[in-house]
């Protein structure tokens, strides 16, 4: 069963800007998938309808094999933002336990699972400190940490390095990878960075934009577990190359289909 | 990959006392001021031959404190009374209707521009009708008057407090089917405190303003207000400032309460945890 299956997905704002349309798409069980496309392609609009933070125009999103809603009632995802979005006035262990208290998990198993997942993200040692006192880097461990910690099936991530330096962003992208492998989630990541996402994911889903369209679908076969030297290799150069034209070519594509419009689809 | 977190190091808090002791050293400007402030009033009253009853020398001022001490203290304590229980009924209304309009943003908007010209009106003007409506030998006539004076200052501060969230605070919430109450509780409500302690820190000073003022239009003849006003026209000028002196000392006193709770309530606050 696929965690993930969006069918004949159309979304359309108000004021008639087509954000979306015509999406198919099935992401299955332990897949990270990247969702990779210029400003204004919709896939941050994509990643909340999934989330059902977004309704569609038309079309359905089962997660889980249930439609959207139901899933999010159900708590089956985890989010992270670009943002952490962490509550300045809750600790680190608080932050983490957040999602724990609203599923009404008691004292005990919530301070358990708080060590397990600062262990999990390395931030052991940081669990009384407030969101101020980290590095941009470490609130965004400590807001994956929180999506994980009640072990949600699925993992939504909105551009979630996009913000942060060059080197941090590719040491957290091997903690990823790292907690994608230890934690057996299902991962949709929504990312600028071409060689980010073909170093991360098992797919790279390319979009293009105005009406924001799945233009490419790339099958990443780079071998697992990956580490840093990956990047070096020559089949890496390769699908970095192909995702590439690929999003050249969405974009062609785009311009001989219809007249660019002043409009940007992004909300 | 095993990266220590070194990154950033736990801020040294250090001792209690050597806590307090920096404190200490913080003040020592403004209490070399406040010292100055007294030696020229003291001296300048003497230099320029200013009629001691108009303008009292700090020091005849303080022997005359000390001589009423007891009927002083008394009778700021039952105007005190009342300026709390002003700001009691005026902040607690207040953070209610600041919930409502915070939840249905409808009534919010049809009332807000009131809200806002009501801020700017001189309710103190108020006080007579107040004493008119109420027993003004009462303490709840002043009361209302301090209460009215608390209210607009607390209800649009906690409203733009509830509502300055970022949508995505909202939206984590939303990921994880979080209800309105619940969202109130964890989200909007935390963000709002310190904008809450701020107003709620106005306040004091209104309700004070509120209750001596109320006074001054007719009260009880224990009251701080009456007793500056009846001095004041039968020139006992020491007396009044005395009166004014212990006013001050309430009114701090006040402020400072709500400061201190404000300080043990948002230790995460960065300015005011350290």
């Amino acid at each position: 069963m696929s965690v993930v299956t969006v069918e004949g997905l159309t979304k359309r704002f108000e004021g008639g800007t087509t954000a979306l349309e015509g999406i198919e798409l099935a992401i299955e069980e332990r897949e990270f998938v990247s969702l990779i496309g210029p400003s204004g392609c919709g896939k941050s609009t994509l990643l909340r309808i999934i989330g059902d933070l977004i309704r569609p125009t038309a079309g359905t999103v089962r997660v889980n094999g249930k439609p959207a809603a139901q899933a999010r009632a159900d708590r089956d995802y985890g989010i992270v933002f670009q943002d952490p979005v962490l509550y300045d006035w809750r600790t680190v262990a608080k932050n983490i336990s957040l999602p724990l208290e609203l599923a009404r998990w008691n004292r005990h198993r919530r301070n358990e699972r708080v060590q397990e997942m600062t262990r999990l993200v390395e931030l052991t040692g940081f669990e009384g400190h407030y969101p101020w006192q980290l590095s941009g880097g470490m609130q965004q461990r400590v807001s994956i940490a929180r999506a994980l910690s009640f072990d949600p099936a699925l993992l939504l991530m909105d551009e979630p390095f996009g913000a942060l330096d060059e080197m941090t962003r590719e040491r957290l992208n091997l903690e990823l990878l790292r907690i994608w492998e230890a934690s057996g989630s299902t991962m949709v990541f929504v990312t600028h960075s071409i060689t980010e996402a073909v170093f991360l994911s098992t797919r790279v889903v390319v979009m293009s934009p105005r009406p924001g369209r799945i233009s490419n679908v790339i099958t990443v076969d780079l071998p697992h577990p990956r580490t840093a030297a990956i990047r070096e290799d020559p089949r890496f150069f390769e699908l970095v190359t192909s995702v590439r034209e690929a999003l050249h070519l969405g974009s062609d594509l785009d311009r001989k289909l219809e007249a660019p419009t002043a409009v940007e689809a992004q909300p | 990959m095993t990266t220590a977190p070194v990154a950033v190091q736990p801020i040294p808090r250090g001792t209690l006392a050597g806590r307090v002791g920096r404190r200490a050293l913080d003040w020592v400007p403004a209490l070399v001021v406040l010292v100055l402030v007294f030696v020229v009033w003291q001296e300048s009253i003497a230099v320029f031959h200013i009629k001691k009853f108009l303008a009292p020398q700090p020091t005849a001022i303080a022997s005359t404190f000390w001589t009423n001490r007891h009927e002083l203290i008394s009778a700021g304590w039952f105007t005190f009374q009342e300026a709390l229980g002003g700001f009691a009924i005026g902040c607690g209304l207040a953070l209610v209707v600041a919930l409502v309009l915070a939840r249905w943003r409808g009534v919010g908007r049809a009332l807000m521009p009131y809200m806002i010209a009501a801020n700017a009106i001189p309710i103190i003007a108020f006080a007579p009708i107040m004493n008119a409506w109420f027993d003004p030998f009462s303490k709840f006539s002043k009361m209302a008057i301090a209460a009215v004076l608390c209210f607009f200052p607390v209800l649009v501060n906690a409203l733009r407090g509830l509502t300055s969230v970022r949508p995505q605070s909202i939206e984590l919430m939303q990921s994880y089917a979080a209800g309105e109450i619940e969202t109130f509780r964890r989200v909007r409500i935390p963000t709002a405190l310190p904008f809450i302690f701020t107003s709620l820190k106005i306040a004091t000073v209104l309700a004070m303003i509120g209750a001596i003022v109320g006074e001054y239009f007719g009260g009880a003849f224990t009251a701080l207000g009456v007793l500056i006003d009846s001095r004041s026209t039968t020139f006992q000028f020491k007396e009044a400032w005395a009166g004014i002196g212990v006013a001050c000392a309430y009114g701090i006193a006040f402020y400072l309460a709500v400061a201190v709770v404000e300080w043990l309530t948002l230790r995460w606050v960065p300015s005011t945890g350290e």
